[in-house]
């Protein structure tokens, strides 16, 4: 346990939030990123999925290290990342239907989100089981909070309102706005303004960390 | 056993590939009645929007049954007669494979809050990528078009997937499947914006979806055939 509480499994979950952000830094699992973004709900959604099929991916593999043979390496970690995707999939169809249908095709494509597969790879593969669970649960974090980000500002630009589990579709642009010629922004919906958002965050967080920036 | 043999990878394999399958079944199964009932939930709440009737995942079931009651929920063949069974729960994916006269065609009468009956005819078709289907409500006459909602499987957003959209559905709303006694269906006109009006047809046409062509022929087949069954019945019950 106090390895678990440890400031290097700390630096597990925290790093993929900012300085290692799997979007912003890495720059994988854009496709997605960019196609559910529309609305905030199906983005915090889609977070929670690839964070869980992240960590558990992650743990799966680290716990079977040691005996998985090099040379089928990736069959072994893509039939268990399509195996937790497909169970995914069917929780979301059972326990939150209309998400599940926006999301559409979406789900099944974690199989093939960079994220997972690199973590698998770069990480689970050489480290113990704990340490790679918190560097999944971590970056599964650091892609729903740049997903969020995004889906926020498109969501609220692109339609005045947010949408949030629960909670349903609330109108946070107060009508006296649009009484005094305020418009939604359609552009904002469309898929080359969430590219746009996300090079606008990459840009902002250059600019707050120098370090990020290769020297030339 | 060396970790790189065949033998080890073979065994390896087989394994990991026998307990994923054994979790996968495991999950669908335990999930499946929740999911039916999902889509069960849905299909109700489709019927019902059809006529403008609003109703919550909650209270779904209750209000089809205030407006729909269970005998309310007929099929009929192509002859107009009555036959056994109930409209909600066919296949209409079967009843489509048949030729016309042994189908067994679903019909929702919904008994309106304002006394008039309406009827609600499901529809199955295929767009560009996949299925499409599709509930239209007439008017007591049986010919004018009260409303109609469509949605489909995996249709291109922002092309074939506007069929799901209010703007798409909302000009079915007054149109007319009847050309004196003959059945014209509907037709969707390519060319954007008004391409029904610059055809000149105002009674049986609505605008096709710009980018979103097989979809909006697809959608047209399958209103003309899904519809195409029905004639004598409508006719009678004008």
């Amino acid at each position: 346990m106090s390895e678990f509480l440890s400031k290097k499994s700390l630096k597990l979950l925290t790093d993929p939030l900012n300085d290692n952000n799997p979007i912003t830094v890495q720059v994988l699992g854009i496709c997605s990123a960019l196609a559910v973004t529309v609305k905030v709900e199906p983005a915090i959604v889609m977070g929670i999925s690839v964070m869980v099929v992240t960590a558990m991916a992650n743990l799966i593999v680290s716990l079977l290290r040691n005996s998985i043979p090099d040379r089928i390496r990736i069959i072994v970690q893509l039939v268990i990342v399509a195996a937790l995707v497909i169970i995914v999939d069917q929780v979301l169809k059972a326990y939150a239907y209309d998400v599940s249908k926006q999301l559409s095709v979406f789900v099944g494509l974690i199989i093939t989100n960079c994220i997972i597969m690199g973590r698998l790879e770069a990480f689970a593969l050489a480290n113990k089981p704990g340490a790679s669970f918190l560097d999944g649960i971590g970056n599964g974090l650091g892609y729903a909070v740049i997903l969020i980000i995004i889906a926020v500002i498109r969501e609220l630009f692109g339609a005045g309102t947010i949408t949030l589990p629960g909670l349903g579709e609330l109108h946070v642009v107060p009508q006296a706005f649009y009484d005094f010629g305020y418009k939604n922004n359609g552009l904002v919906i469309l898929p080359p303004m969430a590219l746009i958002v996300v090079g606008l965050i990459i840009w902002f967080q250059r600019a707050k960390n120098k370090g990020l920036i290769e020297s030339k | 056993m060396k970790k790189d043999s065949n033998l080890y990878i073979f065994m390896y394999a087989s394994i990991m590939v026998i307990i994923v399958a054994a979790v996968l079944s495991f999950t669908a199964e335990t999930l499946k009645p929740i999911q039916k009932q999902n889509v069960k939930v849905e299909k109700i709440q489709n019927i019902l929007s059809s006529v403008g009737i609003k109703s919550t995942k909650q209270n779904a079931e209750e209000m089809f049954d205030k407006y729909i009651p269970n005998n309310n929920r007929i099929l009929i063949n192509s002859k107009g007669e009555k036959v056994e069974g109930n409209a909600f729960n066919i296949n209409l994916k079967i009843e489509n494979s048949k030729a016309i006269d042994q189908r067994s065609l679903p019909l929702f009468i919904v008994n309106m809050d304002d006394g008039t009956k309406k009827t609600i005819v499901p529809l199955l078709g295929t767009g560009l990528w996949g299925p499409i289907w599709g509930y239209i409500a007439f008017e007591p006459d049986n010919n004018t078009i009260f409303g109609a909602i469509f949605d489909h499987k995996g249709e291109t957003p922002g092309l074939g997937a506007e069929i799901s959209k209010d703007w798409f559905q909302k000009p079915f709303k007054g149109k007319t499947i009847f050309e004196g006694d003959k059945f014209v269906s509907i037709t969707v006109h390519k060319g954007g914006h008004g391409a029904a009006e610059r055809a000149g047809d105002t009674k049986h046409g609505v605008d096709a979806i710009s980018g979103g062509t097989i979809t909006s022929k697809g959608l047209e087949k399958m209103v003309y055939e899904s519809l195409e069954g029905y004639q004598s019945y409508f006719k009678e019950n004008k």
